[in-house]
């Protein structure tokens, strides 16, 4: 479609897949006798375990307490007694410290009557509070501290708030559930969240692929009398990364190396909204998510709103099972997510999806050398020379690819899904930041 | 629980269709139509030229990839090495000895591919190098064209390409004539029947004007490169090209359209009573190997510039060079020339259309 919003670099268009999940309601998935809960859930520096194997917990009791600015509280999923804490491999191949809790006992809050309380009264300050100690991070992927990101730095002010609904990645339709089933409450949280940062305007990007969404939101904003910019933007991925989105909702570009707010933005996304909203009206911590289970390989496709901690194994069970042998088995979306062998690995935050694929899906080929095609530059959405920069890395010269933009490829994949040879190219960008980095802190 | 069957691998988890062997093998399967046209009007001695020149360029292939220890099969399956051999093949006229397609397609994998670093490694598209290489070497079988069989009035004189001969005949000709076409027909260059019929439906049903011969031009009625002739089936290929999205529109359009102008203003200036702006772009098109260059041969990924703009740049450039060369070089053709000088550029062009940063201004250096 023609005059729709969108970003002006770059972008690719892969098989959507929603389909496959889009229609499946939100349903709450069986909680598992063992949930492992690891300590590093989140952007910055772990939690620390704050109970000792033995202890008994109560649901939402703090388990993980917060060790730094940027860093976030971590709370029990379940009631019951903690096991051990042990040390587990995180999807993203990092090794954190988990506290293993084996349920038993009464929960306090489910099943049990839902109490809204009004929150007009607290001030920004306090809000703020409220959204760090209930251990509240962005659910779109990034998992930054979502009271760090609501504190305005001084001197900056917010003059939008974007709220991030358009869910680019393939297969996902966990944030498209959420809007169309809990839009009034997406509402109540933009509120909350405005009257945190004190914007002047307020609005929500969503892809048109998603319409239904959109005139749920829309509905919701006119019955809670809420200004809010309702904006369908086209279906162009990685559309939902925060500097595409604020180019195309606002037309500025987020300097290179700086934050949203440098150019007067926030952006936060609906998931994030709504758990924003169950904390501060609900009081309810961050103990689980909405979570898609889909691919080719999975009998039967489902929105899960999980524990954070139960095993990937026992929510694909739920799902029926495989239909087929999986050629990889992907936490977080096709574009952006990791890969994982050991199905026991546990839910986190971070966890937006997880998809079984099979190699229909995955499109492997041999890799040859770079042909020169130009596709990853034509990709790029942040208009780097993807070639060029994995040739100086693949030369052990991170410098000349700093110098070209290295430390702005934030790993959308878009270079790495159409090059014709293969070439790992973001294997390539994660090295040479990785480089830098350390090189960095050496100095 | 673990599984060591499941693939571990850095994202994205998911990639498009085509990788760089699809992209070969369909560019080579788009070539087949113009190459089974080569074949019905030149001769089944036309498989023993492609076959010379495919096989040559396949073994050169192994035998480098043996030396350099790397694995044979994987490097013959990126079927790089084929579609070079079917470019060459189709660079030939018909009549040459299977040698000389043999020692191109040598000369274009070793010396001009895999001295650079194999695929991906070359500057120069290797097929036209092969070419070139060949041309200069043995000039005569080079430029000895067969009729094709559909065109029956065998005579000795027209035997030439219609721009090989409009090359040489204009030299003497002291006649007046409008342009090459009408040139062609005033001195009897050959046209099939089928050619007459179609023009005189055209001109007398569609309004058009114009002379005979430009049908068989179009359908590959004329000698020529093997495969260089059919430019409706060169076509028909290359819009499963662009539907795959295996090549875009810059460097095609942008070469036709600047060798398409080029001709049409100062084309014209050649013939008696000639004037700017009166060039006969429909007959420069469908002669010689813009076509087959344009859309098979200037796209070849390795050798063309990375960046939309770069790509046209380099598309004005070709066409600028052929333009040059047929209408006031001393050869008749001029696209594998044309395209090779400009993979010499293509490094120049790349660093100089390099993609605009998001986030980042342009500084000006103030002093």
């Amino acid at each position: 479609m023609k005059g729709l919003k969108t970003f002006n670099r770059g972008g690719v268009h892969p098989p959507g897949n929603k389909y496959l999940s889009e229609q499946k309601p939100i349903k709450n998935a069986v909680i598992s006798d063992l949930s492992v809960i690891a300590m590093s859930q989140h952007l910055g520096s772990p939690s620390e375990a704050v109970v000792s194997p033995g202890d008994t917990v109560r649901e939402g009791m703090l388990i993980g307490k917060s060790t730094g600015f940027i860093s976030g509280n971590i709370h029990s999923p379940v009631p019951g007694t903690v096991k051990e804490i042990t040390d587990i491999y995180l999807p993203n191949g990092n090794t954190s410290k988990a506290v293993v809790i084996e349920m038993e006992g009464e929960f306090d809050r489910l099943g049990k009557e839902v109490i809204e309380t009004s929150w007009d009264h607290f001030s920004g300050k306090e809000l703020i509070d409220i959204i760090h100690s209930n251990g509240i991070v962005g659910l779109g992927g990034a998992t930054f501290p979502a009271n760090v990101k609501f504190s305005i730095p001084k001197g900056k002010k917010a003059e939008f708030l974007v709220i991030n609904g358009v869910e680019c990645e393939p297969y996902l339709t966990a944030d498209h559930r959420l809007m169309l089933e809990k839009a009034d409450q997406i509402i109540e949280g933009i509120k909350i969240i405005a009257s945190i940062i004190k914007p002047e305007k307020l609005a929500i990007g969503i892809e048109i692929n998603k319409e239904n969404a959109i005139e749920s939101i829309r509905e919701a904003a006119l019955r809670a009398e809420l200004d809010l910019d309702v904006i369908g933007l086209k279906v162009k991925y990685p559309q939902g990364d925060e500097k595409q989105l604020l180019k195309a909702v606002t037309g500025r570009e987020v300097p290179s190396g700086a934050l949203p707010i440098e150019i007067g933005c926030v952006v936060s996304n609906v998931g994030t909204v709504n758990a924003v909203y169950e904390a501060v009206v609900l009081g309810k911590p961050l103990i689980e998510r909405v979570i898609t289970v889909s691919g080719g390989a999975i009998k039967n496709p489902q929105n899960l709103k999980a524990r954070i901690g139960t095993p990937i194994k026992s929510l694909i069970e739920e799902c029926g099972g495989f239909v087929e042998k999986p050629v990889k088995v992907v936490v977080g979306g096709p574009m952006m997510g990791f890969t994982i062998y050991d199905l026991d690995t546990p839910v986190t935050k971070g966890t937006s999806g997880i998809l079984a694929l099979t190699a229909r899906e995955v499109k492997g080929a041999a890799q040859t050398a770079c042909i020169s095609c130009g596709r990853c530059i034509a990709a790029c959405p942040m208009g780097l020379n993807p070639t060029t920069l994995f040739k100086y890395i693949d030369h052990s010269d991170y410098e000349s690819a700093e110098n070209i933009g290295l430390m702005d490829c934030k790993e959308c994949g878009s270079c790495g899904y159409v090059c014709l040879a293969r070439i790992p190219l973001i294997q390539g960008f994660r090295l040479g930041k990785r480089m830098l980095i350390t090189k960095k802190v050496k100095a | 629980m673990s599984d060591n069957n499941l693939i571990i691998e850095s994202s994205p988890q998911i990639k498009q269709f085509d990788s760089t062997s699809t992209v070969m093998w369909a560019v080579s399967l788009c070539l087949l139509p113009a190459g089974a046209w080569g074949v019905w009007v030149f001769g089944l001695r036309v498989l023993g030229v492609l076959f010379a020149s495919i096989m040559a360029a396949v073994l050169a292939e192994a035998a480098m990839a043996f030396l350099l220890k790397k694995s044979i099969l994987n490097t013959i399956k990126d079927g790089s090495a084929i579609l070079t051999g079917i470019l060459i093949g189709f660079n030939m006229p018909p009549s040459i000895p299977f040698y000389i397609p043999a020692v191109a397609s040598v000369f274009a994998i070793i010396v001009v591919k895999w001295t650079f670093g194999g695929l991906g490694g070359n500057f120069m598209n290797p097929a036209l190098a092969g070419r070139v290489f060949v041309f200069f070497s043995w000039t005569g079988p080079m430029t000895r064209w067969t009729m094709p069989k559909t065109l029956t009035a065998v005579d000795a004189i027209t035997n030439a390409t219609p721009l090989g001969y409009l090359k040489s005949g204009l030299l003497e000709y002291t006649g007046s004539v409008k342009g090459p076409a009408d040139f062609l027909v005033e001195t009897g260059y050959p046209h099939t029947g089928l050619d007459s019929v179609v023009t005189s439906w055209l001109n007398t049903n569609m309004g058009f004007n114009l002379s005979d011969g430009y049908i068989d031009m179009f359908l590959g009625n004329i000698p020529g490169s093997l495969g260089e002739v059919s430019v409706a089936l060169l076509l028909l290929g290359s819009i499963y090209l662009f539907i795959r999205k295996i090549i875009t529109w810059e460097i095609p359009v942008s070469y036709i359209l600047s060798f398409g102008i080029l001709i049409w203003i100062f084309g014209g200036t050649r013939y008696s009573g000639g004037s700017y702006f009166s060039g006969d772009v429909l007959f420069h098109l469908f002669t010689g190997g813009i076509i087959l260059g344009a859309f098979y041969m200037a796209t070849d990924m390795v050798t063309s510039p990375l960046n939309r703009i770069g790509m046209l740049i380099y598309g004005i450039g070709i066409g600028f060079l052929t333009f040059l060369i047929r209408i006031y070089g001393s050869f008749p053709e001029g696209v594998s020339l044309a395209i090779i000088l400009m993979n010499i550029f293509v490094p120049m062009i790349d660093q100089y259309t390099k993609s605009s940063r998001f986030g980042v201004q342009i500084k000006k250096v103030v002093k």
